[in-house]
């Protein structure tokens, strides 16, 4: 047994060792949300770090947003052009296919992660086999794409090293540990934690090295800048990929990825089919949006961009993966495919209760949150909605994402693009209900007594008499009130009371109200009025 | 001005008072109110559990009935000019989900009627804000009060500061600020019982925040959120009741002859 790490674990799964839990993927944990919730709820300091994290992150990007005037045409031109993306990708696809190829890129296409993990692999093992000297490592930029391919831990399988350069990423790395956060990995960790990681796995590190942040960015700089110098190939993921020009985005703070994007001679980046947008102009939009939903910044330090290989500057050879891996399987749903609009900046994140909570662990993807429980079961696959597979079947811990929100809308609210997560949360849960209908002609308990308070509410006679029988309840409470009672509703009384039912329904002191003469209905009756 | 009450199955079996204090009030401002009494549910729970199927004839009787609310007398209606109902959640569902229900099943004259019932469909303070044009009900409440806005009401109905306005014109009450008053209190209808533990978090630090305001009374426009808090409140016997918005501004002593 290894030993346990001195850490407070907000996050995604450790490294898994078991190798069948391993081929769940990166989108599919091993326990349902209520139960890996249960788990993290139960980490005092986990509640504590993410409360104070999330809401620091929410006081910047409200300050930021309020700045704008402009801020609502902004989500909506987003949202606009999102919307059009999705309406025509194929053709948009193609275009930037086209321009990237022209300008000297190769373009290679990937139904799912391993395809992808593959393609990258034979890339750079491409790069040795020409330089009669293999390519052991690479450096990458940070990517949620990569992530999701699992490609580091298929690189290691092939003995290439991949070298995380994002700070955040680097201290997640070097821990062998998973990010918590899309775009703030390592939220989870504190600098006494960080020092304490540096000084263990870190080659050659200052062993006097103090806990002061610039002392810990100082030590991660160089020893970033030597892997840097000596990298022969680099990996980035793209924030946009612009039709028009073939030109690609990634936008960062450290400047880390330029290195990247801009020493190694070979550079391959793992894109998204969802993240075009159709013209240049259109990164305006989506410039001002991502850094101010993001990192509550007006603008990100570094905005780096690419168009194919320019001779003498730069890498000289470019390749573009472009990655399905379910995107398709959620664009052909006219409702789901709005969580295609994503630009993974993690606002929704920041501001929902139920991640404040229970942190990344729980959702068992590497998207966590508002924005992980709808797009994770259509990349994946649900019950009732296929993905880049069909689903796991029953007992899938993909299957309670939908179900992981109580609808508070604050994701709504705060993202940029105007995905409204509520009402795809409720898509979604009716396709799972659906699905477990077409599965299964015997009714659950669930669905038993949906239908029967179905059939109750349609007739006002049965809701009359159904209210009725409610008035038992007062026989079971004290006090005035009910604290037990039986499955499913001890989830509820475990922790709350309900008060008695009461001695009269609206409807029975309504009717025993006297009625003022010459009303038309029984059920009419008004004040007496000084018309 | 004619109303029709919405009750909501929950005011309705379970928290009549809400229901009973919006027609009081509303008759006091001098309105007739009427209670169309086929009426039932507005079938939330079911769409937000994922039973489209099951709220279909729900959705479809609520627009029956209220159609016929709002239809003249001559036509064999109620004649009503709008409809209020005492939950931002309930209305939410009927601006937001009735017609979405319907389209997915494909019944469009259904979506369109209930688009028109839905036009004419008000939360409690938003009638009497927006409609009514009345800000000062003339209650009296002599007490120290928190309030929540609940999610809906919030973010799915945008009543902004409507329910605070109708509250900071009550006299004699003293209104307290609730810290992260526009965090979800985690009642989220089944989610509360599917994700029992996270919700019972949430609870946790809402009840915390309801504590530090040393209110005596917690109000809310959704008896389904004051239930959740209320609930936890009772258990750990806190000592701070919860009462619906339409309970104060019905005026002290409002409930002396029910």
């Amino acid at each position: 047994m290894g030993r346990e790490p001195v850490s407070t674990d907000l996050g995604m799964p450790r490294r898994r060792v078991n190798p069948e839990a391993s081929e769940r993927g990166t989108l599919r944990g091993d326990l349902g949300f209520p139960q890996a919730a249960r788990v993290a709820l139960a980490n005092g300091q986990l509640r504590r770090n993410l409360g104070h994290a999330t809401a620091t992150i929410r006081a910047k990007r409200a300050a930021v947003v309020a700045e704008l005037d402009d801020w609502e045409a902004l989500r909506d031109a987003g949202s606009a052009l999102k919307a059009d993306v999705m309406s025509r990708l194929p053709e948009l696809l193609e275009q930037l296919e086209a321009n990237v190829t022209a300008r000297g890129g190769v373009v290679h296409w990937a139904r799912d992660a391993d395809e992808a993990n593959a393609v990258i692999t034979s890339i750079i093992q491409g790069v040795g086999a020409r330089d009669g000297r293999p390519v052991d490592q690479v450096v990458k930029v940070k990517s949620m794409a990569t992530q999701e391919t699992g490609l580091n831990e298929a690189l290691a399988a092939q003995g290439i090293a991949a070298v995380e350069t994002d700070l955040a990423e680097l201290i997640v790395q070097l821990a062998d540990d998973k990010p918590s956060h899309i775009l703030v990995p390592a939220i989870h960790r504190n600098r006494a934690e960080i020092r304490q990681i540096f000084l263990e796995h870190m080659a050659g590190v200052d062993p006097g090295l103090t806990d002061e942040p610039r002392v810990l960015a100082m030590a991660a700089r160089a020893h970033l800048r030597r892997t840097f110098l000596s990298a022969r190939v680099a990996i980035s993921g793209a924030n946009f990929g612009v039709a028009e020009t073939g030109t690609l985005a990634v936008v960062e703070s450290e400047g880390n990825g330029r290195m990247c994007l801009t020493l190694p001679d070979t550079l391959i980046t793992l894109m998204g089919i969802e993240k075009l947008v159709p013209t240049w102009r259109d990164l305006e939009v989506f410039l001002q949006l991502l850094p101010r939903s993001s990192t509550g910044e007006r603008m990100n330090p570094y905005t780096s961009l690419w168009t194919g290989v320019t001779p003498g500057d730069g890498p000289q050879e470019f390749h573009l993966v472009l990655l399905d891996n379910g995107r398709t399987a959620a664009l052909a749903d006219q409702v789901g495919r709005s969580a295609l609009h994503c630009i993974r900046c993690s606002a929704c994140l920041n501001v929902c209760p139920v991640y404040e909570r229970v942190g990344g662990h729980a959702y068992g993807s590497v998207y966590p949150g508002p924005i992980g429980a709808v797009l994770t079961p259509q990349l994946a696959g649900m019950h009732g909605h296929p993905g880049v597979g069909p689903g796991a079947g029953p007992g899938d811990p993909v299957d309670t994402l939908p179900y992981a929100s109580s609808l508070c809308g604050a994701c709504f609210d705060a993202c940029p693009v105007k995905i409204d997560i509520p009402s795809l949360l409720v898509h979604l849960r009716a396709q799972h209900v659906d699905g477990e209908r077409a599965r299964h002609r015997l009714p659950t308990a669930e669905r038993a007594a949906m239908a029967a308070a179905a059939w109750v509410m349609a007739t006002p006679g049965r809701f009359a008499t159904a209210e009725k029988g409610l008035a038992a309840g007062r026989l079971v409470g004290r006090g005035g009130r009910i604290s037990s009672l039986p499955p499913p509703l001890s989830a509820w009384t475990s922790a709350r009371d309900l008060p008695v039912p009461p001695r009269e329904t609206f409807r029975q002191w309504w009717s025993r109200r006297p009625s003022p003469a010459g009303t038309p209905s029984p059920f009419v009756r008004g004040a007496p009025s000084d018309e | 001005m004619r109303i029709a009450v919405f009750a909501t199955c929950l005011a309705d079996a379970l928290f009549p008072r809400a229901a009973q204090a919006t027609v009081l009030l509303l008759e006091r401002l001098g309105h007739e109110v009427v209670f169309p009494a086929d009426q039932t549910c507005c079938g939330q729970m079911h769409v937000n559990t994922g039973y489209q199927r099951e709220a279909l004839p729900v959705v479809g009787h609520h627009v029956d009935v209220f159609e016929r609310a709002l239809a003249p007398v001559a036509d064999g209606g109620l004649g009503a000019d709008v409809i209020v109902a005492p939950s931002g959640s309930c209305v939410g569902s009927v601006r937001h989900q009735h017609a979405m229900v319907a389209s997915s099943a494909g019944d469009e004259p259904l979506a369109g009627r209930a688009a028109q019932v839905a036009a004419k469909t008000y939360e409690l303070s938003e009638l009497l804000v927006d409609v009514l044009g009345v800000t000062d009900v003339g209650a009296s409440y002599p007490h120290r009060v928190t309030y929540h806005p609940t999610c809906h009401s919030l973010r799915l109905l945008r009543v902004g500061d409507k329910p605070l306005r109708l509250l900071r014109s009550v006299a004699g009450i003293d209104l307290v600020e609730l810290p992260g008053a526009d965090q979800c209190c985690g009642f989220g209808g089944t989610f509360a019982l599917k994700n029992a533990d996270t919700s019972t978090a949430m609870l946790a630090d809402k009840m915390r925040a309801v504590q530090a305001t040393s209110a005596e009374v917690l109000t809310a426009g959704d008896s389904s959120c004051l239930m959740h808090i209320g609930g936890g409140l009772s258990r750990l016997r806190v000592g701070t009741r919860t009462v619906h918005l339409a309970e104060i501004l019905a005026g002290e002593g409002w409930d002396a002859n029910l």
